[in-house]
């Protein structure tokens, strides 16, 4: 567990990506005749990446996180709030030259890949559309990619359907990995995968991460995947990160009641154990409409009347944070 | 247990589907029976059978696939030679299946409550007052709030978790004797996860209930299984009490499988996970031996054509391998000093 990019001797670089009070605004219409409704969708939310770590992003569906993702890889534009890559605004860059310091892996390698190109064909894609080279050098530069990635060469001539779920997240790897990204935003790269084809991908991202000196952003509600890849961790609950701390502190002392709710629901297999009862209550709340005070409230168990009415401030703790008034 | 709570017995049951490259046996002679209150948990990754098994017993595979069985005897019921309408009659009725996509598996241009009464009033009360009752009561058993209002709506009016949890109340009208759940949870949250696996232990304790439940998550299993099967390629290599599984893994498969997952505070941060190498087996054609053989670490020259049978360790806990404990433990440190 010794990454030289973390040393503490070097705290003070400059993160790789870095998000400074993004909010992202959605507006969503309610009917012919009424007005449409603000739905704050990112709220807030100021992240550091720092160079050569995985930073884990987690929370359940609609809490934000893949839009957040969205904003990182430039695809969604801000309503407040700036973006910076290496310390310098995103505004700076031009669409295709973020494109080429941070992309994505999807979730689903069976809708990700155009399945009417070949492997070859979706993998030198980005090359293409930035004009590196020449078709010598694409066939060169794909097959080393093939290989990086642990697939045979011949796939290259192959269509996305005819290769397993495993080989097709390899692709998208291999795709993602072309233009020698810096950051690498995976958005539950697993999720879709049987579990034996889930530890070799999760082993491969590992050892691509330390071959080339990359930067993940690891987004995913499995948290035992979360606990074994990632650095950092950010917890988010309806668009706002309630709780950010290093891996080790959060997964022995989780502190935000949702966040320790997700760890309680994480499903070990162990026998000795039964199904755990998270006291979440059944409702996900409406993000158009958002409770007062801790948006949390009103599924916490240990929610007080100070919940109800004011929202929780950051209590810091060096680079670590939560948001609850319980602190 | 006693023998007469045991409401689902079936032997050797084969699922033979012809297709262009020759006969596919995705399914090769898997044996199990439940009991009620009791929960079978299959698991095994896509393509092993898991779910095959599930659409046989309820008799909804497609016409050119041939199901065949030894036995399959429901409620004390020989149910092979059951035709189309009496097929009808069990489904939804006392055998009833929760199926893995809430999103697809409900109709959307219909009403929940016209397809929460439908199958109520189809089985057991045509009336359709009391209908409604048994969907509000249901929908509250499983912890919808305003019940009756929900009726109404249609289902993209509710979240993934909802419809899954109308999904299990459509499966409970009728009180069924058996539960089929195929993955319930795959497409939740955690968090919605755990809700719906302590709803549905909860449901199967309350109704007295047999409970056959498909998975790919081990997790799951091991939380809510009694009894488990783990299917490879058609076939059971490992069964027995959760515990026993859990706890020691006789088949390489198995074993495979549970190194393949982080576990936080067991496996160590950043640590290369296990993994089970290559792919599964291609399932056409005359199929001989242990088939996991070419993914196995311990294989040698007798598991191309080792028997069936398994080994079976006093605590009901039976594995297919030729290896036993001892010749494993031997294997493994001799892989090691290799």
């Amino acid at each position: 567990m010794n990454h030289p990019q973390t040393s503490p001797e070097a705290p003070q670089t400059t993160p790789a990506l870095e998000t400074d009070r993004v909010n992202c605004t959605f507006y969503v219409r309610q009917g012919m005749l009424r007005g449409s409704k603000p739905l704050i969708a990112v709220d807030d939310v100021s992240l550091k990446i720092p160079k050569g770590q995985v930073v884990g992003l987690v929370g359940e569906s609609g809490c934000g996180k893949s839009t957040l993702a969205n904003i990182l890889l430039g695809l969604q534009g801000t309503t407040a709030g700036e973006v910076r890559y290496d310390g310098i605004s995103a505004n700076k860059f031009s669409r295709k030259e973020i494109a080429q310091r941070i992309q994505p892996i999807f979730q689903d390698p069976y809708s990700s890949l155009n399945p009417t190109k070949t492997i070859h064909s979706i993998i030198s894609l980005p090359l293409r559309i930035h004009r590196i080279g020449n078709s010598a050098e694409w066939d060169r530069k794909v097959r080393d990619m093939l290989d990086l990635v642990g697939l045979p060469a011949r796939v290259a001539g192959s269509y996305p359907s005819q290769l397993s779920g495993g080989q097709r997240q390899r692709v998208a790897i291999a795709r993602a990995l072309i233009m020698r990204p810096e950051v690498v935003i995976c958005d539950e790269p697993t999720s879709a995968l049987d579990v034996s084809v889930q530890s070799q991908i999760l082993n491969l991202l590992q050892d691509l991460k330390d071959e080339l000196g990359l930067t993940y952003v690891l987004i995913s509600h499995n948290l035992a995947v979360v606990e074994h890849m990632a650095d950092r961790v950010a917890v988010m609950y309806l668009g706002r990160i309630v709780e950010e701390a290093d891996a080790e502190t959060l997964f022995a002392n989780p502190r935000h009641p949702y966040t320790k709710a997700l760890l309680e629901s994480v499903l070990t297999p162990d026998p000795s154990m039964g199904v755990p009862d998270t006291h979440l209550g059944t409702v996900f709340p409406n993000p158009i409409d958002p409770p007062s005070g801790c948006h949390f409230h009103p599924r916490c168990a240990q929610c007080v009347e100070k919940c109800k009415l004011v929202a929780p401030e950051p209590v810091r703790d060096g680079a670590n944070f939560v948001e609850c008034h319980l602190y | 247990m006693s023998a007469k709570d045991v409401i689902l017995d079936v032997k050797n049951l084969t699922i033979d589907i012809p297709v262009s490259a020759g006969m596919l046996h995705p399914v090769r002679g898997t044996s199990f029976n439940v009991s009620r209150g009791e929960t079978l948990c299959i698991v095994g990754e896509s393509g092993c059978g898991k779910s095959l098994t599930s659409l046989g017993l309820m008799g909804l595979l497609p016409n050119t696939a041939q199901c065949n069985a030894e036995r399959m005897d429901f409620l004390g019921q020989d149910i092979r030679d059951y035709n189309e309408r009496q097929m009808s009659e069990l489904r939804g009725g006392s055998m009833s299946m929760i199926f893995q996509e809430p999103m697809t598996s409900l109709n959307p241009s219909y009403t929940l409550g016209d397809q929460l009464t439908e199958v109520y009033r189809r089985h057991v009360n045509r009336n359709r007052a009391t209908a409604r009752d048994r969907a509000v009561f249901l929908l509250e058993k499983v912890g919808i709030s305003a019940a009756a209002s929900r009726l109404k709506q249609y289902p993209h009016q509710l979240s993934g978790g909802l419809r899954q949890r109308v999904m299990i109340a459509m499966a409970l009208m009728c009180g069924p004797d058996l539960i089929i759940a195929d993955e319930p949870t795959t497409a939740l949250d955690v968090t919605i996860q755990a809700q719906i696996l302590h709803l549905l232990s909860d449901l199967q304790r309350e109704f007295h209930m047999g409970m056959i439940l498909i998975t790919h998550d081990l997790g799951i299993v091991a939380r809510v299984a009694d009894k488990v099967q783990v299917m490879y390629a058609g076939k059971v290599v490992e069964e027995g009490p959760c515990a026993a599984v859990f706890n020691n893994p006789m088949h390489p498969y198995t074993q495979g499988l549970l190194r393949c997952i982080p576990v936080p505070g067991k496996t160590k941060r950043g640590e290369r996970l296990g993994s089970v190498p290559g792919i599964v087996p291609n399932l056409i054609g005359d199929l001989e031996g242990c088939m996991f053989r070419n993914r196995c670490p311990l294989a040698s020259e007798a598991c191309a054509r080792m028997p069936d049978t398994p080994t079976e360790l006093p605590d009901g806990h039976c594995f297919t391998c030729l290896q036993d404990k001892s010749a494993l433990e031997q294997q493994a440190v001799f892989l090691e000093e290799v």
